[in-house]
């Protein structure tokens, strides 16, 4: 079982749902990520989103793409990413660890290269943004091969078909994006979500992650009785970027933003 | 002993049916987006299934071209550049003589048609040198829908005079602050606003790039250029041209150019930007020094770093200003079937220079790359031989740039 299925298990047998908070990995600087993870897991977090940054996050809105500009301005590469995964894994070994990024760094790195490298540094779950199984890059099978879980998006705009196709080659969890538009965009409409995983689930027995748009605690609650998981990113990301200059105050804010989420997604599943 | 079957034109697999099903040219194009994208990909490939069939479709197209843009565009002989160079006698396709001075109308048009079939209210566009988003502004103009133009701050700076021509029309210009702040980050800004409004929207792209139909469409909307080309080489030559020879930024004007010549036999010359010259790494010229990649819905040939991070481009011409190539040139240059090379800017400023001067005809600096090419080809083949340069754009837009090149501020 993986490390994805385990944690998901244990979430589901406790009635609990899963917080995953997402960073960019070497936003504000390479030395922050790791310490950055440790507090997320420490605040609550129950898996891990690590962003690989990459020049034109096409997917992304203007909080996570500064992040990806604040990290490459320090040359962070998929390299470095893989080196920081391998470094917190030398003190939690239990917390899955998706990486989350676009297709042109893994081809650059070579493929079959990547599979094997994440499997060493002990990645759980890949999430290639624009990558649809359409395209059958030899990627998600490779990663199935090494142990690691591919993970895809699922979008209001997703066709029967689609969905169905999807569902079969994901592995882990499948991610549902709350609404149209790009990470961090506002409007998210809960009723709806609740509508449309059920549709997901009806194709599905993966858990089933919801994000883009879960910009607060309150967001998080009420989603916390409908999906498996939430996911948040640009408001962690913000609060990267407001206190990234100061390493201490950095930890003790993102901290405390995800512990809240932790308090408001338990209190609304008692 | 029996001869080896010559095989001929009539057996060999036509060139002009590509992309597949799925948007494949060979390994290149295809659909790399987010799913949050898929949906309304697929929507726009039905629609335009559905309509590049639709004879009412086709025939507001045509009329429009030729009552709008004022097609066909003629074919002119260059005499006098002809008779400088020495050789094959060089023949223009007056692209430039084109509603809005460039062949990108011919696209935004058609898209603008498709658009107002699909009941979509607002049409968005990204834009480097300002060419398109002046074609998409003119069109949304023209059939009444809201115009958002997606255009990098640098390349505002540089092209300020289109960017108010936009504003005349009647669009907003948003300013993109992202990465190189160019044209690639101008295209990420687009496809975000298209997938959260993507119920009113339609995104106009204005190259043969982007996520399948894109690639294909954009090249259909095009084709004409070639298609008249041919009909006018055959009524004033009695035959067809020995070699054609276009510019090659993302590609369009030179697709539109050799598409109806692919399973001919002429030669086809795709000119990228060299900037400052291959070894400087200050270029465009993804096709002869870049490799395969994923960017922006297709794969293709980019400018990338080891990493993978797309690097930043250079060009004195900002329309050939981007990373990437439409995904048909890269499958044309591996079958070898078009001939890619490089002019440097230097280059294509002597091929202003001298177009203007020997024939009255003052070419965009994108056209200029072309052109220089041309020149140092016609030289090489008998003056019995002739080609066709596509001249895709007037260069009334560059004075400044040309101006600022020779130390004299306007």
């Amino acid at each position: 079982m993986s490390r994805l299925a385990e944690r998901f298990a244990e979430l589901r047998r406790a009635g609990r749902t899963a917080l995953v908070p997402y960073i960019t990995a070497g936003d504000p600087d390479k030395s922050a990520s790791v310490p950055l993870m440790h507090v997320l897991v420490k605040a609550g977090a129950d898996v891990l989103e690590l962003g690989v940054p990459f020049s034109d996050p096409m997917a992304d809105g203007p909080v996570i793409q500064r992040a990806c500009e604040r990290a490459l301005r320090h040359g962070t590469t998929l390299a470095d990413v893989l080196a920081m995964v391998r470094e917190f894994r030398h003190k939690d070994t239990r917390t899955p660890v998706v990486l989350m990024g676009y297709l042109n760094p893994v081809e650059a790195f070579g493929t079959e290269a990547f599979a094997a490298a994440t499997a060493e540094a002990g990645v759980d779950g890949v999430l290639t943004v624009d990558m649809p199984p359409e395209e059958a890059s030899p990627l998600a099978g490779l990663l199935r091969a090494r142990g690691i879980d591919p993970v895809f998006l699922l979008a209001p705009t997703t066709d029967a078909a689609r969905l169905q196709r999807i569902c079969e080659t994901a592995a882990g969890f499948v991610y549902y994006v709350t609404l149209k538009g790009v990470t961090g965009a506002a409007n998210l409409d809960v009723a709806e979500v609740r509508r449309r995983l059920e549709v997901v689930r009806r194709a599905t027995r993966l858990p089933v992650g919801v994000g883009f748009g879960v910009r607060d605690a309150r967001t998080a609650a009420q989603l916390a009785g409908v999906a498996d998981a939430v996911v948040v990113g640009s408001a962690i990301v913000d609060r990267v970027a407001q206190f990234g200059h100061r390493r201490a105050e950095l930890l003790t804010q993102v901290g405390a933003f995800v512990s809240e989420l932790r308090q408001a997604m338990d209190a609304a599943r008692v | 002993m029996s001869r080896p079957i010559e095989k001929t034109a009539s057996f060999r697999e036509s060139l002009r049916r590509v992309p597949d099903a799925n948007g494949h040219f060979g390994a290149y194009g295809g659909r790399f987006v987010a799913e949050t994208l898929m949906g309304p990909v697929e929507e726009l490939r039905l629609a335009y299934e559905k309509y590049r069939r639709d004879a009412e479709f086709q025939t507001e197209l045509q009329r429009d071209l030729r009552d709008f843009v004022g097609r066909p565009s003629p074919l002119y002989l260059a005499q006098r550049l002809t008779a400088e160079c020495r050789g094959a006698r060089i023949y223009l396709k007056r692209e430039d003589l084109d509603h809005t001075g460039a062949h990108k109308i011919n696209n935004a048009l058609g898209q603008a048609l498709l658009a107002k079939r699909m009941r979509k209210t607002r049409l968005i566009a990204e834009t480097g040198a300002g060419q398109h988003g002046v074609a998409t502004a003119t069109v949304a103009a023209r059939f009444g829908f809201e115009c958002v133009v997606y255009m990098g701050e640098e390349d505002m700076r540089r092209q300020a005079i289109n960017v108010y021509r936009m504003k005349l029309l009647g669009a907003r210009v948003v300013p993109v602050t992202s990465g190189s702040r160019t044209l690639k980050d101008a295209l990420n800004e687009a496809m975000r606003d298209w997938v959260a409004n993507v119920d009113s929207t339609f995104y106009v792209i204005g190259t043969v790039a982007g996520p399948h139909p894109y690639p294909m469409m954009v090249r259909d909307f095009h084709a004409c250029i070639g298609e008249e080309t041919r009909r006018q080489a055959l009524s004033t030559e009695g035959r067809l041209p020995d070699a054609l020879v276009a510019c090659v930024g993302g590609g369009s004007n030179a697709i539109g150019l050799f598409h109806a010549f692919l399973d001919d036999d002429v030669k086809l010359y795709g000119v990228e930007a060299g900037g400052e010259g291959l070894a400087s790494g200050k270029h465009a010229a993804s096709l002869s020094a870049g490799r395969s990649g994923v960017l922006h819905g297709n794969r293709t040939y980019l400018l990338e770093d080891a990493a993978g991070q797309i690097r930043e481009t250079h060009s004195i011409s900002a329309g050939l200003d981007y990373p990437g190539v439409g995904p048909e040139h890269a499958w044309l240059k591996d079958i070898g079937r078009v001939s890619y090379d490089t002019v440097t800017d230097v280059q294509a400023l002597q091929a202003f220079h001298a177009l203007t001067r020997h024939e009255g005809i003052m070419p965009a600096l994108e056209s200029a790359h072309a052109l220089a090419y041309a020149m140092q080809l016609a030289p090489h083949m008998p003056p019995q031989q002739f080609l066709v340069v596509n001249l895709s754009g007037r260069g009334d837009k560059d004075i400044h740039t040309v101006a600022s090149h020779q130390g004299i501020e306007l």
